[in-house]
Formats: C-alpha cells, sequence, structure tokens
C-alpha cells in the first residue's frame, strides 16, 4: 500500500527483519568485501555465502552462521541467484526454507520485506499489480492509481522479490509469474507502459513437498527456477546448534526471563525429534515407530522455548524434563489415537530403559499419554 | 661427487596421480616432446614380456599377476595369491604405454616384482591365520569372514605411519588451502588444458618438500623405490640416453634424485626377499571395479568422469551436462536446451563462488540436480551415478596368456572327465555318487560366473529332495570370454562363485536372494551363504508386499530340505525360513481383500507354493493350517482364493466332511452371488477334481445348485465353470460325468464300477510304498 496509517517503530517490533537484526554484519562484510559483486547486489556473491555460513572476519567482527548445514546448499543458491536465475527452495516444513530465503534477500538487496505470502485465495494483484479503485474511478486510469506488487516493486528497485508457499497459490497466479522470469518486464497494459526488472532483481520461492492438495507448478514455470532442496539436518550435533541458537535468539526477542537452556534437554529433545522422524535409534539397533508429523527443527525450537517460558514463570528457572515433556508430546501426538500409540511405545521402548532418562521418562507419563 | 657414473639428466622423472586425466595428458605431452629411447613404468616387472600385447588391448583393462600354479580352492595361497594394476584410458602409465607402442619404444615396469608382494602377503595373511586358530580355539572353522577380510594383518604397519606419508597430497592440499586433496589435484593437475607447460618438475619440488618433512622412507616402500633405482641404474648402463620414468608422485624425488642414493643402501634393501613363482596376463576390467578395486592404490570415484575429461575435446562441462540431458531424455524426462545452457551457467558460476578454475564434478552434480532434474535428488542421483561411473568393459586380444581360473577350469574338466564339445550333449548325474556331484557342482558355479556352459533340461528342478540332475552341455567359443571376464572375481572356479555371488546379493532383491541361496547350496559355496543369508533376512524385514515373502518362501524351504540331503548346516537356513512364513501369515489376511479374478489366481498359485514350502518345514506346518482356517471362515474373501483354502484344509484333513460340506452350502445357497460361488468352486477344484467323485454328497449339491439357477445366470456362469472343468483330463472328467450319471439314477452302462479292493494282490505294492516312505524318513 502507498499510504499507511499502521507505520510502526521496528526497534519494539517482535521480530525486526533480518537485515535490521544483522545491521553491522552486513556493514562489516560490504566493508571487507572487495570482490566483484553482480549488478544490483549489496555484497559480491562470496560475502553472501560468508554471510550465511558465518565466518570471522580479519577485523575481527564475529558474523554469526544463519544456515547451519550443508555448505553447497547454500552455495548453490548464490550462484543460482549470480546467474540471474530464479531460485526455487524445495523442503518439508521446518528445514528453514523461509529463513534461508529472508536471509538471502537481505545480504543480497538488503531489503527482505518484498514478499509475497502465497495462499488458495491469492490472486493476480498480489503478484501483478492492483487498482486503488476510488482514484482510478475519480481520476481514470493513471500510476498515481496503481497499487503495485511487492514483485514489481522489486523490478522497479533491482531488489529480490520473495515468494512463500508458491505451490499454495492457484495455478493461473503462479503462471503470471512467467512472463515476469523470462522477459524480466511487466506490462501494464492499462496505462500503455512496462515496468522493466532493474538489475539486481531476482526471486526466491519457497515450497513444500510434504502438503496434499498443493497446486503443482506448470513445467513452463518450473524450467525457469533453479531447484534446490533443503534436507532435514544431516547430524545430531548441527541439529543441537541450531536448536540452542534459535532458542537463545527467540527468548531475547520476547525478553523471557533468563533461563540456561539446559544442552541436556536440547540434546534430548533432538534425539527424540530425530529418532522418532527416523525411525530407528541414534544407535541403530532398535527400530520404532514413526509418527504422522514431520517433526522438523523448527518444532523443536518451539518445544524448546515453550519449554523455557514454563520453566521461567512457574518453574524453578531452569529448564527440566517436566518443562519440554507435554511440549514435546503435543509435536508428537498430532493424530489422538495412531500416534499416541506411536508415542507410548517409545516411551515404554527407548525412554524407558535408556540412562539419565528416568526423569525424563516420569515426567512424559506424568503429562499421559 | 664420488659417483660419476650417475648421469640423471639422462633420466626425465614424470610423477603423476595414478589414473588421473590430467596426469595422462601431461605424460603424452612430455613423451611426445622428450622422445625417450626407454620408459620405465611403475608396475610388476612380471608384465614386460606381456607389453607387445597392448596394440591390441582395448582399456579399461588390468594386469593380473598370479601364482604360477594354482593353488588349492579355499587355501591363503588362492585369496592372497593375486594382485591387479588396473589401467582405465585415462590413466597416465596407460598413456606411456601407448606412447611407447606407437612409437616402438622399448617399455619396461620397474616397480617390486609382485613375486615379492604376493610372497610376503601369503605369509603374513598365514601367520594371521595361524594366530586366529590360535586364539579361536577349535570352534572356528575357516569362515568367511576372514576370507574376505586380510586387512587386520596389515592394518598394525599402517596405523605407525604418520599422515604425511599416508595423505600427501592431503598436506599439500591443507597447505594451499584446499579440505580435499582430490579436488587440490584436479584444480592444479588434472584440469589442465593441452599445451600448458610441463607440471612435472613443480610436482617433483614439492613431493621432495613434503617427503623431507616425513623422513626417510621404510619397510615396503622403501624396498619399491630401492628396486626402481636398480632398474633405473640397470637401465642407464645399458646406455639409454633418454629415459622416461611414470610413477607415482610420491615416488618421483627418489627417483629424480637418484645420486642421493647409495648402490649399497639398495641392494642391501633388497636382499633375500620372499618369493614365489609367478606369471602375469591381461583381463578386461570394468570401470565400475576401477571406482572400488585396488591395485595402484588410488580408486577412482568417478572413472567416468575423467574418461570424459580424457576424451572431450573441449567445453568438457557443456559436453557433459548435453550427455546428462540426452539421458535424461531416453529416461522420459522433458529436458530442453534452455535447462542445459542454465545448467552450465550455474555449475560455471558455483565454480566462481568456490574459487576453482574449472567446474569440476561436484559442480556437474549439483547443476544437474538444481536444474535439469528440477531438484529432483533421486533421479539425478542414478543419471548422475550412471554418468560418473559411466560403465565401460575393456576387451583383451585372443593370443593373451589364458588367466588362472580358466587353468583351473581345465583341470577340473580333466579332474571330472568332462570335455568341453562344441555341440550339445545330454547328462544325467546322480548326485549321490561323489563324482557326479562333483560335476553338477562345477556346472552350477560356473552358471553363476555366467559361464552358461550346462543348461538344466529341466528348469527349476521342480521336485524336492532330488538326486537327480539332467544337463545339456555345449562349449561356445563366447565362453571363454565369459570366464576371462570373470577372472577379476578371482583364480578358481570356486573362489570367483562366492565372490560372484556375493556381487549379486549386494544389491539383489529378495526373490533373487532366495533364488541365489538354493544355487549357493547347489554349487556349494557354503563361503558365501552366509552373507546372502543375512541380506535375505534384512530385506524380508522390510519388504512390505506379500507376494515376494511368498515367492521367496519355496526356494528357501527347499534349501532346507536339500541341505539336509547334502548334510551341509542348515540350521541358519531353516531359522530365515521359518522367520520369512512367520511374516507371510501376519501379513496373509489383510493381504487377500481386494483382488480382482486374475490378482486372485495369480495369488492362489503363490498360496499354492507357500503351502507346499511349509509341508516342507514341518515344524510350522500346524501354525499356518491355523492361519488359513482363520482365512477360511472370512468374508470379503475372493472367491477363489476362499475355494482353494478351503481345499488345503480338506486335504490337510483339518476340515471334516461334514464342515466342508455345510460351507459348500453356505456358498452354493441362494444369497450367494453366482459369480462368487462359481470363482469358490473354481478355486476349490483348481488341479484336481477327484474329490467330486469320491464324495458323492459334495457333487450332488453342485448338481443341485446348478439346476436351481435360472437360465441368464447360468449362461453367465458357464464359461467360468467350462474353464474349471476344463482343465481335469479326460480321465478324470470322465470319472466325475459317471459319477453325475449315478447321482442322477442312471444306469452305470460301463464297466467302471468298483470293484472291491483284492488284498493279497495290493500286498506287494503297498509294502514297496511303505519302503519308500521309511526311507525317505517321513
Amino acid at each position: 500500500m502507498t499510504t499507511t496509517a499502521l507505520s510502526t517503530d521496528s526497534a519494539s517490533a517482535l521480530r525486526p527483519h533480518a537485515e535490521q537484526t544483522y545491521a553491522s554484519e552486513l556493514e562489516a562484510l560490504a566493508k571487507v568485501d572487495d570482490r566483484q559483486r553482480p549488478p544490483g547486489w549489496r555484497l559480491s556473491p562470496w560475502a553472501v555465502t560468508r554471510y550465511l555460513l558465518g565466518t570471522t572476519l580479519d577485523d575481527g567482527t564475529e558474523i554469526t552462521p544463519k544456515y547451519i548445514g550443508s555448505r553447497r546448499v547454500v552455495e548453490i543458491a548464490v550462484a543460482t541467484l549470480a546467474t540471474d536465475r530464479a531460485l526455487l527452495l524445495i523442503g518439508v516444513p521446518g528445514t528453514a526454507k523461509t529463513w534461508l530465503s529472508e536471509h538471502l534477500a537481505a545480504a543480497i538487496a538488503g531489503d527482505s520485506t518484498l514478499l509475497v505470502q502465497g495462499t488458495a485465495g491469492t490472486s493476480e494483484e498480489a503478484v501483478r499489480y492492483g487498482w486503488n479503485y476510488a482514484r482510478l474511478l475519480a481520476e481514470g486510469p493513471s500510476e498515481a492509481a496503481l497499487v503495485p506488487s511487492p514483485i514489481m516493486n522489486a523490478m522497479a528497485r533491482g531488489s529480490i522479490g520473495r515468494i512463500e508457499e508458491l505451490t499454495r497459490m492457484p495455478s493461473d497466479v503462479q503462471d503470471g509469474l512467467i512472463t515476469v522470469l523470462s522477459e524480466k518486464a511487466l506490462p501494464v497494459a492499462e496505462l500503455g507502459i512496462e515496468v522493466q526488472a532493474q538489475r539486481g532483481f531476482n526471486i526466491i520461492a519457497t515450497a513444500n513437498d510434504r502438503d496434499r492438495g498443493v497446486n503443482d507448478l506448470s513445467s513452463a514455470l518450473r524450467r525457469r527456477f533453479n531447484t534446490v532442496v533443503l534436507p532435514v539436518p544431516d547430524s545430531a550435533e548441527d541439529e543441537v546448534r541450531i536448536v540452542t541458537q534459535r532458542v537463545e535468539q527467540l527468548g531475547r526477542a520476547l525478553e523471557l526471563p533468563d533461563v540456561p537452556a539446559g544442552l541436556t534437554e536440547i540434546q534430548r529433545v533432538v534425539t527424540v525429534f530425530r529418532e522418532l522422524r527416523s525411525g530407528v535409534t541414534e544407535d541403530n539397533t532398535t527400530k520404532v515407530k514413526s509418527p504422522s508429523g514431520t517433526l522438523s527443527t523448527a518444532e523443536a525450537i518451539s518445544v524448546i522455548t515453550s519449554g523455557i517460558a514454563l520453566a521461567a514463570h512457574f518453574g524453578d528457572g531452569e529448564l527440566r524434563p517436566s518443562d519440554v515433556a507435554a511440549g514435546i508430546q503435543g509435536a508428537v501426538v498430532q493424530d489422538r489415537v495412531a500416534d499416541g500409540v506411536v508415542w507410548r511405545e517409545y516411551l515404554e521402548t527407548v525412554a524407558r530403559e535408556r540412562e539419565g532418562w528416568n526423569d525424563f521418562y516420569q515426567a512424559c507419563r506424568e503429562v499421559g499419554a | 661427487m664420488g659417483r660419476p657414473r650417475v648421469d640423471t639428466s639422462k633420466v626425465s622423472v614424470l610423477g603423476v596421480r595414478h589414473h588421473g586425466p590430467g596426469s595422462a595428458r601431461a605424460v603424452r605431452a612430455a613423451l611426445d616432446e622428450l622422445k625417450p629411447d626407454l620408459v620405465l613404468i611403475e608396475g610388476p616387472p612380471e608384465a614386460d614380456s606381456i607389453t607387445s600385447l597392448v596394440g591390441g588391448l582395448e582399456p579399461p583393462v588390468a594386469l593380473l599377476v598370479h601364482l604360477a600354479d594354482t593353488p588349492k580352492a579355499g587355501s591363503v595361497r588362492s585369496r592372497e595369491g593375486w594382485g591387479f594394476w588396473p589401467f582405465a584410458s585415462f590413466s597416465p602409465e596407460w598413456a606411456a604405454l601407448r606412447h611407447a607402442h606407437d612409437n616402438d619404444v622399448p617399455v619396461r615396469f620397474c616397480d617390486l616384482p609382485a613375486a615379492h608382494t604376493i610372497a610376503e602377503r601369503i605369509a603374513r595373511a598365514e601367520a594371521g591365520e595361524e594366530q586366529r586358530e590360535k586364539t579361536a580355539g577349535e570352534e572356528s572353522a575357516p569362515s568367511p569372514e576372514q576370507a574376505e577380510n586380510p586387512e587386520p594383518a596389515e592394518a598394525p604397519e599402517r596405523a605407525e605411519e604418520p599422515r604425511v606419508r599416508l595423505d600427501p597430497l592431503g598436506v599439500l592440499a591443507e597447505a594451499a588451502g584446499y579440505d580435499d586433496a582430490e579436488r587440490w589435484w584436479d584444480d592444479v593437475v588434472e584440469q589442465r588444458a593441452e599445451g600448458e607447460p610441463s607440471p612435472f618438475p613443480a610436482i617433483a619440488d614439492a613431493m621432495a618438500a613434503v617427503r623431507a618433512e616425513s623422513g626417510p622412507e621404510t619397510g615396503r616402500n622403501a624396498r619399491r623405490e630401492a628396486y626402481m633405482r636398480q632398474t633405473l641404474r640397470g637401465a642407464l648402463e645399458q646406455g639409454y640416453e633418454r629415459i622416461a620414468v611414470v610413477c607415482g608422485a610420491w615416488h618421483a624425488p627418489a627417483l629424480r634424485d637418484l645420486g642421493d642414493y647409495p648402490i649399497k643402501g639398495d641392494t642391501a634393501l633388497l636382499k633375500g626377499l620372499p618369493k614365489v613363482k609367478t606369471t602375469a596376463t591381461w583381463v578386461p576390467w570394468t570401470h565400475g571395479r576401477l571406482a572400488t578395486a585396488s591395485g595402484y592404490g588410488a580408486g577412482v570415484t568417478s572413472p567416468g568422469w575423467y574418461h570424459h575429461l580424457f576424451t572431450a575435446t573441449d567445453r568438457p562441462v557443456h559436453r557433459w551436462l548435453t550427455a546428462a540431458a540426452r539421458l535424461l531424455r531416453e529416461e522420459g524426462q522433458q529436458v530442453s536446451s534452455s535447462h542445459v545452457i542454465e545448467g552450465v551457467r550455474l555449475a560455471e558460476s558455483l565454480a566462481v563462488l568456490r574459487g576453482r578454475p574449472l567446474a569440476g564434478l561436484d559442480e556437474v552434480a549439483e547443476a544437474t540436480t538444481a536444474v535439469l532434474c528440477e531438484g529432483e535428488q533421486t533421479r539425478a542421483a542414478l543419471v548422475h551415478g550412471r554418468m560418473a561411473i559411466g560403465e565401460r568393459l575393456g576387451s583383451v586380444p585372443p593370443e593373451t596368456p589364458m588367466v588362472p581360473l580358466q587353468r583351473d577350469l581345465i583341470a577340473a574338466q580333466k579332474r571330472l572327465r568332462l570335455k568341453a564339445e562344441a555341440f550339445d550333449r545330454d547328462l544325467d548325474l546322480d548326485l549321490r555318487k561323489e563324482g557326479l556331484r562333483e560335476r553338477s557342482v562345477l556346472l552350477h558355479r560356473l552358471r553363476l560366473l555366467g559361464v552358461e556352459w550346462g543348461v538344466p533340461r529341466t528348469p527349476d528342478g521342480g521336485q524336492r529332495g532330488t538326486f537327480r540332475e539332467s544337463w545339456r552341455l555345449r562349449w561356445e567359443p563366447e565362453m571363454d570370454v565369459a570366464l576371462i571376464e570373470a577372472a577379476p572375481y578371482g583364480t578358481t572356479v570356486a573362489s570367483a562363485a562366492t565372490a560372484r555371488v556375493v556381487e549379486i546379493a549386494a544389491d539383489a532383491e529378495l526373490p533373487t536372494l532366495t533364488a541365489l541361496t538354493e544355487q549357493c547350496l547347489f554349487a556349494e559355496l557354503g563361503e558365501a551363504l552366509p552373507e546372502v543369508l543375512a541380506l535375505l533376512t534384512d530385506k524380508a524385514a522390510t519388504d512390505s508386499d506379500i507376494t515376494h515373502l511368498m515367492s521367496a518362501l519355496p526356494p528357501l524351504a527347499r534349501s532346507t530340505r536339500y541341505g539336509d540331503v547334502r548334510g551341509t548346516d542348515s540350521g541358519h537356513l531353516r531359522t530365515v525360513a521359518q522367520q520369512i512364513l512367520a511374516r507371510v501369515r501376519a501379513g496373509l489376511v489383510p493381504a487377500v481383500r481386494g483382488l480382482d479374478d486374475d490378482a486372485a489366481a495369480r495369488f492362489v498359485k503363490a498360496l499354492d507354493r507357500t503351502h507346499n514350502a511349509a509341508t516342507l518345514l514341518d515344524d510350522d506346518l500346524t501354525a499356518w493350517l491355523d492361519t488359513l482356517a482363520d482365512l477360511a471362515v472370512r468374508d470379503n474373501v475372493p472367491g477363489r482364493i476362499a475355494g482353494r483354502v478351503n481345499r488345503i484344509l480338506s486335504d490337510t484333513g483339518r476340515v471334516d466332511a461334514s464342515e466342508l460340506r455345510r460351507r459348500l452350502g453356505l456358498v452354493m445357497s441362494p444369497g450367494t452371488e453366482p459369480a462368487h460361488a462359481v470363482a469358490w468352486l473354481e478355486g476349490f477344484l483348481q488341479g484336481s477334481g477327484l474329490i467330486l467323485v469320491h464324495d458323492e454328497e459334495l457333487l450332488g449339491m453342485i448338481d443341485t445348485w446348478l439346476l436351481a439357477l435360472p437360465e441368464e445366470r447360468f449362461t453367465a456362469i458357464l464359461p467360468l465353470l467350462r474353464r474349471t472343468f476344463g482343465a481335469f483330463d479326460a480321465a478324470e472328467r470322465q470319472e466325475i460325468g459317471s459319477a453325475v450319471t449315478r447321482i442322477d439314477g442312471g444306469g452305470v452302462t460301463d464297466s467302471r464300477e468298483r470293484r472291491p479292493i483284492d488284498v493279497n494282490r495290493a500286498a506287494p505294492a503297498v509294502a514297496a510304498v511303505l519302503g519308500l516312505l521309511e526311507r525317505s524318513g517321513a
């Protein structure tokens, strides 16, 4: 919208944008980055990968890792955008698709806000342009009456446009992107003008391959994207790191009372999630059933954060097994009957006998499956 | 200096990475420029006599050096008494061989003779074996895990070596800021274009620097280098002027700085080495084996890519991705040229991002996934895997010396008095006789190796507990080729067949695995059996298709029985078979729901075979019949299957005649759909209808039911009915016919009335049958 009465103070925002949170890191990187930058980019591809994967700069600035996991994935994503191809990130829910796309946009264009959320109700206006009808009626078609979409804005500014959940959009709206991606121009027939994408424009889309009832991309659109499949974290080590880091950041933003996020609990939650997800225990000896939910890393993060909130407000200020028990059960048991069996079986066959897990087992029993 | 005799200016040392295409290219260019009058190659000198065959070889091929005499099967000597040195078209050693051959330059191999290497290995393995026998006591007969795993004896020696010697390139790469040695070498050496200056002096310098840190060589490597130097000195003494030495980069400084090593030290090192008699020959090799097998030590993970790099004239990335696109199109995926264009762009910009001079295998693999396959990893992995290996089979000319496998076979043929003849000859074997059984075993083993000399005349054996086999023998010339191709698997028919079985089993499906189990028994490959059975158990646990399990069971059950006859330990086999039967029982009831007629017909066959198998595994027969009894009374079971199950139950006495009649009555009652009833009947009567002759009441019920059907219904089911009865043989149909006439009260006109049994006349036959039953242990 061109006029908004809802302008807010970003400093008190519940969740600041990536480019706000990491402004200092981006600045420090830009200062040392002497490599060639593709036209319209704020940083060189090399610096963008450093920003995402984390590093320590020569001047001692610490760049925190934003994406923990395969370096390959990040490199392909950045290389794709550098060749001005659109990027499609695919993965099961909670594999940091949106997270990665936000940080890519922040690092490349310094602006991660040009966002279209794909839903079944997303209309063509959301990816092309709409009209301010009051003005249209009063003044007739004019540029002032035009309401550009985030994508159109991104084209005009040479910035990165983001599309969330591309496959949830109706197919005809999806196909509206084909001209944008191939001609890099968006004609406005009513005014007889066109918006030509400026250098630096690109699109990052995310889609989820677990859901049913989505609108698969037409092959014409699909072939305009390079597709990167985001994997679930390879090792338990990585996953624990991701959870620890995010829990800390979330806790800070929500100003939760300081609760030391016990590494043991994080490890435990991650272990439970990994074992249920892969259907076999970490030591590879016992098969377990998998529940219907995805049990993504994102869910593990939310289990820990809510556990911390519980511990801070109702507990003794330390994260205990009883604080995560309810959350973990809620994440695992999505379908009462089938998942209930899975969870009980897991508790009885795996958790019960594991050394040091007795408290956790008891806590889960108390919550009652 | 006090060593005037050595003039190192006459020697050019080309340090290479084994199987590196860039090295090969550089070697080719260097040799063209040097025009050497002698080429020395790191490799066993036993092969000097067969370098003349290079012109007729089609790479990939391997040098096979093996014991001159054929060792006893299963002995340490048969397991350790051979070694391979593979060459691909992109191997620098091959480039050197070709250069020498094409320019008529003498060529020699200069490494430590395999005679010493093999002798050492045998000695070590024998020592290891003794050790194990001592510690394990009498319980361990030579078990297969020892056979497949000669490493333990070697390990201690290796563990002591410093990292720089184990992985000199890794250390250099680290110094250059790479995390992966292969990639560093690829970037610096392998991905060289034609016409760049020779990298060899720089390589030798770098290696010299690394070696200076690691200290002098010891053990086997020291001996090898001493021998190489001795060969080199010998060549210089013979007056060669321009000698080119092609060897692993690590050894380059040790040969280049010949003058720094006193002759005396080298002679001392080489004194009194153990030795065995060996012979060398060429065998065809494959890219797949190149990727995994050892020999030159440096296994190549992606021979297809290297082959491509070596053969592609220019633009390797463009060509590679175009080839990937063509392959994907063959697989039925739509891949346009624009996919390829964008793929190339992605691969190149990835290479830039990673600071590599040229896109490598990693980059093209990622471009294949992200662009060509649109993120579908499984398909990308398939295409990429196929291309990275780039399967290719080499060939050797007919005049190549015989491989040990051929000799082993000839010895066996002589011993068993079986002649290889180029015409059909039938052979009947009584397996109870030692010599005849050995013949059968040999034929079975050869079949596993892909040598179809003998083909069973009644396929699939069929009869259980059989002690007779019929074969048709015919030797075709291509079987020699097949034998040579099988040479990499082992030096004797037995060991090669074992290795082959293990390889097939590694990625086989359940039915193949059970068939393999059976073949292992026929071919007496006891060493391969545990591995196959372990895989079988794993597959059975994960396979959810019950028909797979059902088809896996019969061969297993037969094998159990067969193993009994052969006296092999079939306890393990039986356990596996019982497990599978238990899984079949668990999944049987849900599996039969909603099958259509064709599927039901197939299922009935599977059911029959499973029943036979369960009968063979007689311990579990009761449980199996319980499952069937449970199935028989359920609704929603397709008629054909229900009928069949009831028939099995009645044949085994689990359902008595009155209960059977009740069930038939239910099916034949007016409430049941006639189509269901007729399907039931078909299943029930399948195979034999004599039950109708013996139980007139059953026949009467069917008769009544048929007569009560309204006309159009009758017409509808008539074809099905005809199908059922048409399958019986004529005599059976006639008997049923006369039984029907009898019921109808018609005069029994023919003479086939039942005479009372004459006990006296039957006695001898009864005695004979009893004798048979006793003998078979029933």
